[in-house]
């Protein structure tokens, strides 16, 4: 097959057609061997994680409302600032922590079809609404057919630098790269709203190629969506919370309006947690030091082979222990959860070796390490290729 | 559906409405039942479930389950059957059931008798590894096939093997308020051990002077004994007045085929009463073939061969059906099986259950089927 051979002389390896093939091959059978498996202790595992995300919700907003008992107006043995900030602190962390794993291990890999096997009505990919400002269809999207679909190629991945960042040398340089410091860091910030925005769509309105109009249902749909977020974090829990005040106002000198803001304050720093830790995650599987990415003619009609070492070689793993990579949502096997995108997540760390061990026999990287190795590598690169220049990954990849 | 309206009339614009609303959207993108579901999985409100409360072997191979149902329950009519939830090797799977109690029962159970099939993984499950305290997934009581409340119909019940429990429902319900029709009940069994109910039954047989029990144990008889099987001689037989009485009949295939036969063949169709043991299953053909791909929604129907993946199929048939990658990854195509079977071109599985998910973009019609696109 001629196009099988030009295409493999585009991807940056040294393999034959054959070796691609059987690579591609191997990989299959990993697959398809952990999907025979799939049984009971996997849906155990997804539903205890789903009452154990719901516990830690709930719980954490009614720490939150706890710690009002502890303000100082209350004059009562325990009631001093300290001990209220503990005590709300801890309700914001549980919170964030909650939308966390709402986000990562269960949404993202629930949007990800991994569980539709099951067939539990409530457990399926094109029911599930995630605790997140995009709407779970547009998200799917721009997520599983856009990025995974076309992982990594310039021009045609929205994920590569998110069109306001430049991410790879082969993105040509332009002046408006040299602010990308502070996109990174408002991105991280804001990475929730962020993601709302992150639509083909939108991009092609900002710079012309659609009308303004043709906009208007996808920005309907999203703003239901930020509503119902925002009415929630921002306007019923801590309205409740200075209701359930007000009585006491009469009693203790405090304000129920002093009450919502600091309700509301919680909430937003637990948004704000989730932020920061899925930005970090999720730009550490794409964005570290030895990552490829590839042009579209490298990718025009490529084998399933082909298709394989591309994810392997546009991706990055973390390192870390198993709770680590529960609160990762196990993107912390961005390789393995890019090569087997509907595989259910709890299975990446029992694939990860055998994955790696075949990346070794054929002569392929496998690029992994620490959270601190993969996030400061990013930050450098986000920091180099704000200037002109910056430099490739080797021409041809190897372990 | 008629649970939600009752619960919206009791609580009918009330505070309980508004409040439960308010509590929607902060449970929001959930719903309050979410957060009620970790105290009490039968207090919700967006599933159905029920509480297995005991089990109780009636014979080697069948075990009758008593479950308590959550909020939103309706009593069912004795011969309606429901529809049951269970999970075997993680994956979920739906069965119908008749209930074989009474709705008479005071505490807010029913019960379900399921035998154990050869080969039947679900039925295998619920006789053999479900146990009190688990939460089963259950439907609203459905089914048309009941005694009439206010005519005082004769009933001949002919029954087999698991087939009798609408018929145990309908006696039971019948006895509970001391109103037992005059009734006769043709019933084959292997053998009195391995019957259902039997001990029941020859109880209320004795009791009872207006119902009348016909047991045929046909392990007993030789192999070409002619009383074995259903027939108009043992039917004429056993209740000479058969054609002035509204028959009920559930049981195998081949037992409801000859008793539709005789009914019919007597003009007396309109007399006789079916249920059927449904099938959840498609038959799965030997060699895939293509086979005739019905496209629900569109109302369209059109030819295709084993090969080519339905995506294909419906986008050449003028569809526009929503899909991603194309090769299996995103699952944007994903749609419903309505009946029918088709296979997996990746793995050659074959998917035969009506609802189970079919990605048209990797599968293909291996012989007939409907999907809901
Ligand atoms: S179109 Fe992507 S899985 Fe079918």
């Amino acid at each position: 097959m001629s196009q099988t051979a030009t295409a493999k002389a585009r991807l940056p390896v040294d393999l034959t057609d054959e070796e691609i093939e059987a690579f591609g091959r191997d990989m299959d059978a990993i697959y398809y061997e952990t999907l025979e498996s799939r049984g009971e202790r996997d849906r155990l595992y997804i539903l205890r994680l789903i009452r154990t995300q719901r516990t830690l919700a709930f719980s954490g907003r009614m720490l939150m409302y706890a710690s009002l008992f502890l303000l100082p107006a209350w004059d009562h043995a325990l009631a001093s600032w300290g001990a209220m900030i503990i005590v709300m602190a801890l309700g914001v962390v549980m919170l964030g922590v909650a939308k966390i794993l709402e986000n990562m291990e269960i949404a993202h890999n629930v949007l990800h079809a991994q569980w539709d096997w099951m067939k539990d009505p409530d457990i399926q990919s094109n029911t599930w609404e995630w605790d997140n400002m995009s709407p779970s269809d547009r998200w799917m999207h721009s997520h599983n057919v856009v990025h995974h679909t076309w992982t990594n190629v310039v021009g045609k991945d929205l994920d590569v630098g998110y069109g306001i960042m430049r991410v790879t040398p082969m993105q040509e340089w332009h002046p408006k790269y040299l602010l990308q410091p502070v996109w990174f860091v408002l991105l991280a910030l804001l990475f929730e709203e962020g993601v709302a925005l992150h639509e083909q769509a939108i991009v092609d309105v900002v710079e012309g190629r659609k009308d303004r109009k043709e906009l208007k249902p996808l920005l309907k749909r999203i703003g239901a969506k930020v509503w119902g977020q925002v009415r929630k974090d921002y306007l019923l829990w801590p309205a409740v919370g200075a209701v359930v005040a007000m009585p006491i106002s009469l009693f203790v000198d405090f304000s129920p309006i002093t009450i919502f803001f600091m309700i509301a304050g919680g909430n937003a720093v637990a948004n704000i947690i989730r932020n920061l830790w899925a930005f970090m995650i999720i730009f550490c599987g794409h964005f570290p030091e030895g990552v490829y990415s590839f042009t579209e003619e490298q990718v025009d009609g490529e084998s399933r082979g082909h298709w394989y070492i591309r994810q392997l070689l546009g991706s990055a793993n973390i390192q870390g222990g198993p709770l680590f990579h529960v609160l990762s949502g196990n993107l912390s096997h961005q390789i393995e959860h890019h090569l087997f995108p509907d595989m259910c997540s709890n299975r990446y760390p029992e694939v990860a070796p055998r994955v790696r061990a075949l990346a070794a026999r054929y002569g392929l990287p496998y690029n992994t390490g620490s959270l601190w190795r993969q996030f400061g590598t990013t930050w450098r690169n986000n920091l180099r290729l704000a200037l002109p220049g910056g430099k490739l990954p080797p021409a041809v990849a190897t372990a | 559906m008629i649970p939600r309206d009752q619960e919206s009339t009791r609580s009918g614009g009330g505070w309980l409405h508004w409040l439960s609303t308010l509590t929607d959207m902060m449970a929001y993108p959930l719903k309050t039942s979410h957060y009620v579901e970790l105290v009490n999985p039968l207090w919700t409100t967006h599933k159905m479930q029920a509480r297995v409360e005991a089990v109780w072997d009636e014979t080697s191979h069948a075990r009758t389950i008593t479950l308590r149902p959550g909020a939103n329950w309706r009593g069912h009519r004795p011969g309606q059957h429901v529809r049951i939830g269970v999970a075997v090797d993680g994956k979920h799977y739906t069965r119908t059931y008749t209930v074989s109690s009474a709705p008479e029962r005071g505490d807010g159970c029913f019960t379900i008798t399921v035998k154990a099939i050869d080969g039947g993984r679900l039925s295998h499950y619920l006789v053999r590894k479900l146990k009190v305290g688990d939460y089963v997934p259950v439907g609203l009581p459905q089914g048309d096939f009941y005694l009439p409340d206010a005519s005082p119909t004769q009933p001949l019940f002919i029954t087999a093997g698991s087939g009798i429990t609408p018929a145990m429902s309908m006696l039971r319900s019948m006895l509970a308020q001391q109103r037992m029709a005059n009734s006769v009940h043709i019933h084959y069994a292997p053998s009195p051990q391995e019957t259902i109910f039997g001990q029941e039954l020859r109880e209320i047989d004795a009791a009872q002077k207006h119902y009348t029990l016909h047991e045929i144990h046909t392990a007993a008889l030789a192999a070409d004994d002619p009383a074995r099987h259903f027939s108009l001689e043992n039917l004429a037989r056993l209740c000479p007045d058969w054609q002035s009485r509204d028959c009920y009949a559930c049981g195998p295939a081949d037992l409801l085929r000859a008793v539709e036969a005789t009914w019919e063949e007597a003009g007396l169709a309109h007399r006789l009463h079916i249920e059927r043991f449904r099938a959840d299953l498609a038959e799965v053909p030997d060699d895939a073939v293509g086979g005739r791909v019905r496209f629900a929604n569109s109302d369209l129907e059109v030819e295709a061969d084993s090969a080519t993946n339905l995506l294909r199929v419906a986008e050449d048939a003028g569809l526009n059906p929503p899909h991603g990658c194309r090769m299996g990854i995103c699952h944007t195509c994903n749609t419903t099986l309505k009946s029918g079977c088709v296979r997996d071109l990746r793995t050659g599985e074959v998917l035969n259950e009506a609802g189970a998910i079919v990605q048209t973009c990797v599968c293909a019609a291996a012989g007939d089927c409907e999907l809901d696109l």
